[in-house]
């Protein structure tokens, strides 16, 4: 099996104002989502990102705040998943809460790079 | 309930924890800051979710929250220190260091204070210059983190009425500088008696309903339940009258399952089945009945609590020991002489085989024309009273009457059945 990667993008709940009611019945549904995936043995890991960061750039490694792209896709944060092929995987992207609220996932297989042979 | 998936549990956390954090909070920052109070309390929930979600849950989520949400007080302290956000306890500190009024909000936080917090919040919302149905509402907000949605649903109303109930509540709090203690003395014999009053009434709301919404009502029972225990576990709260109505509450809920039908009719107390009533409660309704003897005091709660431990020691309806009700049901009238008083006690003459008398009675409440005409309960029970001294003519009309009064599908089908009986014995 395969390895991907799951980039959730999705605006921040604080962003659409949800009340913590509705953000409450979102997180259930993940939360589910979370517990069939593992079910079926192909859930490896998940972890959110923290809001905001830096991004580096040019010749002098300037840091700066911005600019991210807007906020309907900043990545919030990442599955990896097991699946034989991309079609396997994106059809386990089906439980995937938020496209009700114009989230996106981006689907990348993880590249397996071999050990270099002992010496 | 030991099957509860990790989902579950985090629900219940939500509206529990939601009630202490508003608690603490409130007690931080004072009472005329109750909105920016929500917004912490919202923002923490809305980073739990956005945190949770990948499916990773904290080891106590409870916690988790509780600290975040002292966190982000803890900002606002230091961020914007100015006088007017803080409560009277942190605004005398403020000429001394910003690190001070931390130290202090930080006590807030303690365990051994967040019960204490949830009671002030209970006494403020109990506020005997709030209307009962506002007590209610904001209650069920601040206390047991219901949504607006969620109170519409609990008390049978629309949501637009709810949001009015809790504008005008918290703007009430807000501009008279409502301040978040236990009062003391004669006061809180007082404040007591309106807490009982409201947590009795929340009871009510989720347990005398059909299956409509069972889930809320049912949510309606347990929060009222889970406060009086709060109550109960506190030095102002540990009295008799509090474990009398813990006792009444346990009575009633152990009937909660059987009190509604396959196909969402209500099934009355002499036609349950008994033995699905539920014996924890009730010998926990024991327990605190007994917790409750103690002392001289006998409130309402004592005598009604009474009446329910009657109905759960009777093998069956007709065993029922009517005679005992009838003295119990004299002694509440004369503590609480209300309509609906007067017509339970008619109720049990009935089951003396008074129906006659207890028509007597019941033409004789006061303004009984017009409770006639609104209020279902009366025209219903008048019109079985009726139909067992066989007047069939006036029986038909009340039952009919009070077909047209109830808004509830489930009393309207009982009713109903009534009235088709009716049919039958008359052309027999």
């Amino acid at each position: 099996m395969k390895e991907f990667m799951f980039i959730f993008k999705a605006p921040y709940y604080e962003d659409l104002n949800l009340s913590a009611q509705e953000a409450e019945s979102n997180m259930y549904k993940w939360i589910n989502w979370v517990k069939q995936l593992r079910s079926e043995g192909v859930y490896v890991e998940g972890r959110p990102l923290m809001k905001g960061g830096k991004i580096v750039s040019g010749k002098n490694a300037v840091a700066t705040d911005g600019p991210f792209a807007e906020s309907k896709e900043l990545v919030g944060g990442y599955f990896i998943v097991k699946a034989n092929n991309i079609e396997e995987a994106i059809k386990l992207t089906r439980g995937y809460p938020d496209f009700d609220i114009n989230g996106s996932i981006e689907v990348r297989e993880v590249m397996v790079v071999p050990k270099p042979a002992e010496a | 309930m030991s099957h509860e998936s990790p989902q579950q549990v985090v629900e219940h956390l939500f509206r529990h924890e939601s009630g202490k954090m508003m608690a603490v909070l409130t007690r931080v920052f004072g009472i005329h800051n109750l909105s920016m109070v929500e917004d912490v309390v919202q923002e923490a929930f809305l980073k739990a979710a956005q945190t949770w979600r990948y499916g990773q849950l904290p080891d106590n989520p409870a916690a988790w929250l509780m600290r975040v949400a002292k966190n982000k007080a803890i900002d606002i302290i230091r961020r914007q220190h100015l006088t007017r956000l803080y409560s009277e306890d942190l605004a005398q500190q403020l000429q001394a260091q910003a690190d001070e009024a931390v130290e202090t909000a930080a006590q807030f936080f303690l365990d051994t204070e967040i019960a204490d917090s949830q009671l002030r919040m209970i006494f403020a919302c109990c506020h005997p210059s709030l209307k009962e149905e506002d007590q209610i509402a904001l209650t069920l907000k601040t206390i047991s983190g219901f949504s607006t949605a969620e109170i519409a649903r609990a008390l049978v109303t629309n949501e637009a009425t709810i949001q009015k109930r809790l504008y005008r509540a918290k703007q009430f709090l807000q501009e008279e500088h409502i301040a978040l203690e236990i009062p003391i003395g004669n006061q809180l014999t007082e404040r007591l008696e309106i807490v009982y009053a409201v947590l009795y009434l929340l009871f009510n709301e989720g347990y005398n309903s059909c299956k409509e919404d069972e889930l809320i009502r049912r949510d309606c029972c347990v929060e009222a339940m889970r406060l009086v225990v709060l109550l109960s576990n506190h030095a102002v709260g540990n009295r008799p009258a509090t474990f009398a109505l813990l006792a009444l509450m346990c009575f009633q809920a152990s009937r909660f399952e059987s009190r509604i039908g396959e196909n969402n009719t209500i099934i009355l107390l002499q036609h349950q089945d008994r033995n699905t009533w539920d014996k924890d409660l009730i010998n926990k309704g024991f327990q605190y009945l007994n917790h409750s003897s103690q002392g001289q005091e006998l409130t309402i709660f004592h005598i009604e609590s009474a009446i329910a431990a009657e109905h759960c020691m009777a093998g069956s309806f007709e065993q029922t020991n009517w005679e005992r009700m009838l003295y119990l049901y004299d002694l509440l009238l004369e503590q609480k002489p209300t309509a609906l008083v007067k017509l339970n006690r008619a109720i049990v003459l009935a089951q003396l085989d008074q129906a006659g008398q207890a028509l007597r009675e019941i033409r004789q409440i006061e303004g009984i024309d017009k409770l006639l005409a609104t209020q279902y309960l009366y025209s219903a029970v008048m019109g079985d009273l009726y139909s067992q001294v066989g007047d069939c003519i006036n029986a038909r009309k009340l039952l009919q009457q009070a077909h047209e009064l109830t808004t509830s599908l489930a009393e309207k089908k009982l009713i109903l059945e009534k009235i088709n009986q009716l049919e039958k014995i008359h052309l027999s």
